[in-house]
């Protein structure tokens, strides 16, 4: 399984603001990520690591600590201040996928990215079909063929556990729940090798968060799928992730097998986390 | 003497606008920024193609304005009577004496010629604006040729309708490059840009573009492989009055009787066919 990764990122980081003397020196001591002169968001700060095929990722942290700044940035909504990244299925992971230009972003989020937000209004167009919104992907990826996206979609829906019946219903008509599900078959409809998975759970029930992970975890065993997986909820995250990531004011503290993190945490600010929510 | 320089626009406005039609016609479909002038007219009433007509127009051409297909009608009469208080030029309503024809929502009936220009307003411009309201991001999607909100907004209609139903500005890609509005002609009217033996200009006055398809350019309406392109359908329809089946038809309803009847929409087209047949003017 843990042969070459299927992405590698390395040092990524993203701030808002140019920085100063005072922050850009390395010892610099910064209010959490922020620069008190110059007042420069560090939200991601030389962020490494790597996914390996079929694995689910898990990251891991507080409110601010910079996961779903670097999802954005992996799915290219945010452009990244510095950093490299490399996917095996894109020329053979020999190019830095920031350094593209945006055709080519557009291409790599199109055919091998997936990415299923926790709010459901920046995935979806909520006043067009369900299956309009799932064929999207298809059409980016240059399908011109009705019949063929039509039938892909049906089946995606299907996975998902959505009626066919009320494929051509808008996604405002459908629960929170349905909503994510109707993403993840979006994210799923093009077939990427990469799924994107940003507090997919948050604000839905216990029992539909439930059905969510189940779909989830079913999906990564059928296809194969990698997944990274961005949460605040330590559950979330056993349940899921393979290997887990704690984030802390944009950097990595702590990464290792999620069992490992979760009941032997070496950082003192995992060990809060973990005894604080378990 | 007259209060207003030739054409009502001074020089220097009908050079910029010269320009972006010059910069339009170099790059067929794109959208080319100009500064929209203040125009006698509302916004959203054909600003952009009456300035396009004010900035092109010499002494020696003649004009033909039509709106909805009909010469008569008050927007129409007020764009030429414009045109021709400020110019002095000749109008008319036969298509092919025309060098200058200033339309809204037709392409005329009779095939245009090599030497004459036609103008289209249009009140939209942005192929993309029904799935994108960012102008910012429409821009850099015809950059990276990313038209694939154009193609969901065609695939949406087919199902929610088993077909395309947009009846008017169908989206068309020109020269293989830009995917462009065409104005609110009706898709019957869509063919006639293929390969057209005129320039065809198209101004909109409010968004302030103005883009362009040279003669003889490839422009073909968007259509999924299993979903082909097709115009609107006439079978079993003839106009009332002419009689022919082969043209763009209005659908009226007789007051009296509550009938409904089909009469040519290009009304100069169904002048000119009934005085080459020797019938009485109809109108």
């Amino acid at each position: 399984m843990f042969d070459k990764p299927i992405l590698q990122i390395k040092n990524l980081s993203k701030q808002y603001g140019k920085g100063c003397l005072h922050c850009q020196n390395d010892g610099a001591q910064l209010e959490r990520n922020f620069c008190p002169v110059c007042k420069t968001v560090y939200a991601c700060k030389d962020i490494s690591f790597d996914l390996h095929r079929g694995e689910i990722l898990g990251i891991v942290g507080e409110s601010g600590s910079g996961k779903s700044t670097l999802m954005k940035s992996l799915y290219f909504d945010e452009e990244v201040t510095s950093g490299e990244g490399y996917l095996i299925d894109y020329h053979e992971g020999k190019e830095n996928i920031f350094s593209q230009s945006g055709q080519q972003l557009r291409w790599i989020r199109n055919t091998l990215l997936g990415m299923v937000y926790q709010n459901p209004m920046l995935g979806l167009k909520m006043d067009f079909s369900s299956i309009s919104n799932i064929a999207e992907k298809q059409i980016a990826a240059g399908n011109r063929n009705v019949d063929n996206m039509v039938s892909r979609s049906y089946e995606l829906l299907d996975k998902v556990n959505i009626p066919v019946d009320r494929s051509k219903e808008p996604p405002k008509n459908f629960s929170g729940g349905m909503q994510q599900r109707v993403q993840i078959a979006k994210a799923l409809s093009s077939n990427p090798p990469i799924l994107l998975l940003d507090e997919v759970t948050t604000g839905l029930d216990l029992s539909v968060q439930a059905a969510v992970l189940d779909l989830i975890k079913t999906i990564q065993r059928e296809m194969q799928i990698s997944m990274i997986v961005v949460s605040h909820d330590l559950a979330v995250i056993r349940m899921l992730a393979d290997r887990t990531v704690v984030m802390l004011n944009g950097q990595i503290i702590e990464e290792g097998l999620t069992d490992q993190i979760l009941e032997d945490p070496n950082h003192p600010y995992t060990q809060q986390l973990v005894y604080s929510l378990l | 003497m007259n209060k207003f320089p030739f054409a009502f626009l001074d020089e220097q406005s009908k050079k910029e606008i010269r320009r972006a039609i010059l910069k339009g016609v170099a790059i067929p479909g794109y959208q080319v920024p100009f500064a929209s002038r203040e125009m006698p007219i509302g916004r959203g009433w054909g600003t952009g193609g009456l300035q396009i007509t004010l900035a092109l127009v010499g002494k020696e051409d003649v004009l033909k304005v039509i709106d909805q297909g009909s010469d008569e009608s008050v927007n129409a009469v007020n764009i030429k009577k414009l045109v021709q208080n400020t110019t002095g030029v000749q109008t008319t309503i036969h298509t092919s004496e025309a060098t200058l024809i200033q339309s809204r929502h037709r392409i005329p009936e009779v095939p245009l010629r090599s030497d004459q220009i036609l103008v289209l307003q249009v009140p939209e411009p942005e192929p993309l604006r029904r799935v994108e309201r960012s102008e910012f991001k429409t821009k850099q999607l015809h950059a990276e040729k990313e038209y694939s909100g154009a193609w969901l907004w065609l695939f949406e209609q087919i199902m929610r309708y088993n077909q395309t139903t947009q009846g008017a500005d169908y989206p068309v890609l020109v020269h293989e490059r830009y995917v462009m509005n065409p104005s609110p002609i009706p898709r019957f009217d869509n063919p006639k840009i293929n390969d057209s033996d005129a320039l065809i200009l198209f101004g909109a006055g409010r968004e302030k573009k103005i883009y362009a398809v040279p003669p003889y350019t490839k422009v073909e309406s968007l259509a999924f492989d299993d979903y082909p392109f097709e115009i609107e359908k006439f079978e079993g329809k003839a106009c009332k009055v002419t009689g022919l089946t082969n043209v763009f038809l209005d659908e009226m309803t007789d007051e009296v009787t509550g009938e409904t009847y089909y009469v040519c929409n290009d009304t100069s087209f169904m002048q000119e066919y009934l005085e080459k047949r020797g019938t009485v003017n109809v109108r």
